[in-house]
């Protein structure tokens, strides 16, 4: 066991951890942040993204370790500083951008990551970053479109369903 | 996975020091060897993560024109910071996997893992790279030894891949939609001296270089001088995403479109 410092939504944190701790094993059993879903484990689903250093990663396929002195935002991490939802949560409300909300942390995380270094994406670029999240409800229709309004964009554009 | 020591040096030369340990593996981006570890297909002693060392991770250009990419460089940077220099390179590291496998991913870490299927291989091979170690220069005709093979020693880092920057270039990816791993893929690069052909994704022994289309590339180099040519099913991987014949023709096609996209 060793000792890891990082920060996590703004707070520093530190725990015990074996070397093949996974990242997300930490953030959900060590922090207690459950909003980290682990969907498939094999880095396919995205579900488990989060972002280390302002970059988008699948939180199952990175060690703890190696997150030593970074700075993890989670879903937590998310709402507004009043417990409100944020502006991409609240396009997920907003649009339906949810069925059962299996993959909703991940999938905010990765508009939230596109959103940064692209403020208004085209439906192409959004549908092309998604491309590591699956949703097993299939509802990426209203996950576009609620991606597309976080962005100020009129989503009557995005392609009839 | 089975538990093993964890190490995370800030040089290369604490890097190849904490190898030394029998049964010790160098860790990239680990977006291959953390599924592999979960699956227990490995089982090292101790894991020596390379992503701490400032020195592995950047895009130059050398005073002989080569692009020099640091190994433990994520494929994101090299999408970003290799596209006014090497713009094929570029777009090919831009559609590796997805933008999260992106982030950690790294040059070295696919290009010592040498998986049949992956990108970097056929960029490496097609544009006659040099692969730099801790300890020697490599040539890429040298480098790539068949499936998951290479001509790297136990516990030797790569520490840099320079590519020469071709005239022209493409790569053509036929994207097996599951895994995001190139079905076939194909890397053309005209240099001033010839055409190198470098097919990934296909054959049962890893990246080759497709010579008789190069032969026919540089003394023509259009999608119509490989007409005549035919790619044979002989060796290539069968499994239920393509037949071997199936790949062959992959290979045919591919080239002709990376030559047209050129």
């Amino acid at each position: 066991m060793a000792q890891v410092n990082m920060t996590v939504n703004g707070k520093p944190v530190s725990g015990e951890i074996e070397g093949r701790t996974l990242l997300s094993d930490f953030l959900r059993e060590g922090l207690g942040l459950t909003g980290t879903h682990v969907g498939c484990d094999t880095s396919q689903c995205g579900a488990c993204v989060v972002h280390v250093d302002g970059a988008a990663i699948k939180s199952c396929t990175m060690f703890a370790a190696e997150a030593a002195g970074a700075d993890v935002t989670t879903i937590e991490g998310m709402a507004n500083a009043d417990g409100s939802l944020g502006v991409v949560q609240q396009a997920f409300q907003d649009h339906h951008g949810l069925q059962c909300g299996f993959c909703t942390p991940g999938m905010v995380m990765s508009a939230a990551a596109l959103l940064k270094d692209t403020p208004r994406p085209t439906e192409a670029e959004i549908r092309d970053y998604l491309e590591g999240n699956l949703c097993r409800c299939t509802g990426y229709h209203n996950i576009v479109k609620a991606i597309m309004a976080a962005s100020g964009q009129d989503v009557s554009a995005v392609a009839a369903e | 996975m089975y538990a093993f020591e964890f190490e995370r040096p800030d040089t290369v030369e604490a890097a190849v020091a904490a190898l030394k340990t029998e049964d010790a593996q160098a860790l990239g981006g680990g977006q291959t060897l953390i599924p592999s570890l979960k699956q227990r297909l490995a089982s090292p002693s101790r894991l020596v993560s390379l992503t701490a060392i400032p020195d592995l991770v950047g895009v130059c250009v050398a005073d002989d024109g080569a692009v020099c990419i640091g190994g433990a460089t994520p494929h994101v940077r090299v999408a970003a910071d290799a596209a006014g220099s090497y713009p094929a390179l570029a777009a090919l590291a831009a559609n590796i996997g997805d933008p999260a496998v992106r982030n950690r991913g790294t040059i070295g870490g696919s290009l010592a893992n040498n998986d049949p299927s992956a990108c970097y291989p056929a960029a490496a091979l097609a544009s006659g790279a040099t692969i730099v170690t801790n300890a020697r220069r490599i040539a890429a005709d040298a480098y790539f030894q068949g499936l998951f093979t290479t001509a790297l020693d136990e516990g030797e880092i790569i520490t840099e891949v320079r590519f020469p920057v071709p005239e022209a270039a493409h790569y053509q990816k036929f994207e097996q939609p599951a895994s995001r791993f190139a079905l076939t893929g194909v890397f053309v690069a005209k240099y001033g001296d010839g055409v190198r052909v470098a097919v990934t994704g296909a054959s049962e022994d890893g990246v080759f270089r497709w010579t008789e289309a190069e032969d026919a590339l540089s003394a023509d180099f259009s999608a119509e001088a490989l007409a005549e040519l035919s790619v044979p099913a002989d060796g290539m991987i069968n499994d239920l995403h393509g037949s071997g014949a199936y790949r062959a023709h992959l290979v045919k096609v591919l080239t002709g479109r990376a030559v047209a996209a050129c």
